[in-house]
This record gives C-alpha cells, structure tokens and sequence, in this order.
C-alpha cells in the first residue's frame, strides 16, 4: 500500500490501494465484454453455462475487494459461505421437487 | 478487534463496535439475498418450463442498454469503494467526490431505466396490456419477471442513493472520518450487493438471446 495508515483503524488498516482497486474494475469490465462477445456467437445450451460462470467470478471479486471480504475477519467469510449454501439448498430442492413431477 | 478496541477507547468512544456494526449489515444483506435469491428460483423454474418463449422475449430487450447499465453499475461500485479507501486516509475531499459520484452514475442508470421502460410501454409491453395478454404463457411471464426483477433492483438503487447522500452530508459534516467511517462501509456494503445482483439480472434476462 503506497498509502500509509498510521492509525489503522481496525481491518481498515488493511485492503487494497487504490491502484488495486482500479485493476479489480478493469477486470469486471473485461469479463462484462467476454459475458456479452459470447452471448453473440451461438453457445446453444453453454450459453447460460458461461454467463452463469462469469456473474459468478464477477460476485467473486466484488465480494473479496470490493466488499472486503478477503481481509476480514473469517467469520464473516463462514458467513457469506452459509448463506450462499442456503440459497444453493433451495435452489437445490426446487428443481428436484420440480424435475421429477 | 483488540487493536479496535483500544483505539475506539483512545479517543472516548468506548461503546463503539465497528466489527458488530459490520455484522449487522451483512446479516442484513443475507436477508436481500434471499428475497431476490427467491426470485432468481422463479425465473429459473419458469425458464426451464418456458425454454423457447424466455429465448424469444429476450430479444425484444435492448442489450446495448443493459451492457451500458451494467459499465455504469460496475464503476460506481469502484468510486463507492474508492471513497471508502479515501476516507480511511483522511482525504475528505477526494472522498465526497467519490461519493459524489457514485450518485451521479446512480442517477445515470436510472435514468437509462426510464428510457427502457417508456420505450418498453409505448410498444405496449406492460404487465397485463392487451398486447401482453395475446402472448403465450411464457412470455408473458418473462416480462412479469423483469419487471418485478428489474423493478425491485432499480427501488434499491434508489434507497441506496439516499443512504449514500446520507453519508456524503456526513463525510461533509465530519461524523464520518478517518477514525470513524464504518456507516460508509456499510453504506458501501449495500451498495455492492445491489451491484451483485445486477451482475446475474444482466445475464439472465439480456443475454440469453
């Protein structure tokens, strides 16, 4: 960090630059243009397979920088991993509930 | 949290507890998750029952638009984060622009949204118009779940506005510093999330041509 922070408060004292901060945009930009190149070509049923994959690793890197997650304490990462389980679960049972009709 | 204890302590806040703040908001972003995460199921049963007609109603949505919605979204996530860096270094000024600017590409994607919903309704796709209920079943509910989806995306948008100028006038005002910015990065929080879930709405309902 080219920033000191001689008070660090907390995590705070942590996290990225703001160079950093930079490069994880210009990331989630790139992969909004390869999410949207590929919707142009014809992926058929492994169209939704990569958009599915690519909002994933775009949550990723919010979540990690953005939202800070990879310099807080790891509670809060169970946590997030918890609750995405959840959703996952529901997700889960409904489609067996739903396929097997 | 030792280290922040005896800091908060240090300068006479001895009940301030930035990480149970921290826990509060995210505990509250779990619950946004499952609202919207309830939706997503919705769209996702209907899609698999509805295959060609979610393809076809699809291509009446204007990519171009969600993509430029989505740059725009992306970026005020970096200035809503960059704001927060700010602060923490105590460059107050650097940190109300990025605020400042955060609300400006805020508005911008709303804007954006009225544009495409005018336009959506003068064609006469609304819920329940004659020319919506001609359809078949699974068009019609495509476009029921846009816009409740989108709908209830663009509201927090707008509550996310108002939480973040809430902030700016506290940045302004000094309540929010270098020592004590915790209500920016839970501000900051929220307004991530609602970024999230832009990033599967824009897929899921522009993409999947």
């Amino acid at each position: 960090m080219e920033h000191h922070n001689t008070q660090g408060s907390g995590n705070a004292a942590q996290g990225s630059s703001y160079g950093q901060f930079v490069l994880i945009w210009l990331g989630l930009l790139a992969l909004t243009g390869i999410t949207v190149a590929l919707a142009g070509i014809n992926l058929g049923r492994w169209l939704i397979v990569s958009a599915l994959v690519i909002a994933s690793m775009k949550t990723a890197l919010v979540l990690n920088i953005f939202m800070h997650l990879k310099f807080e304490d790891r509670m809060f990462r169970i946590f997030v991993f918890v609750a995405v389980l959840t959703l996952t679960i529901f997700f889960v049972l409904t489609f067996f509930d739903y396929a097997f009709h | 949290m030792s280290t922040q204890a005896t800091a908060a302590a240090a300068q006479g806040h001895a009940h301030r507890d930035d990480i149970g703040s921290k826990i509060g908001i995210w505990l509250f972003l779990f619950t946004e998750l499952i609202l919207f995460g309830g939706m997503f199921i919705v769209y996702a049963v209907y899609r698999f029952a509805h295959p060609a007609e979610f393809h076809l109603a699809a291509i009446e949505l204007d990519t171009f638009v969600g993509t430029v919605n989505t740059i725009i979204l992306l970026t005020s996530s970096l200035t809503v984060a960059l704001s927060i860096r700010a602060i923490q270094d105590g460059r107050k000024n650097l940190s109300l622009l990025m605020v400042g600017l955060t609300l400006v590409l805020a508005a911008a994607f709303l804007v954006n949204k009225y544009f495409e919903w005018s336009h959506k309704f003068s064609v006469g796709i609304y819920p329940r118009s004659p020319e919506m209920l001609n359809r078949p079943s699974g068009e019609i509910l495509y476009f029921g779940l846009y816009f409740t989806m989108t709908g209830l995306h663009a509201l927090h948008v707008i509550i996310g506005m108002a939480v973040l100028g809430y902030m700016m006038r506290s940045i302004a005002k000094g309540r929010i510093n270098r020592e004590s910015h915790v209500r920016l990065e839970a501000g900051g929080l929220y307004w991530h999330l609602v970024d999230i879930i832009w990033i599967f709405l824009f897929p899921l309902f522009y993409l999947l041509q």
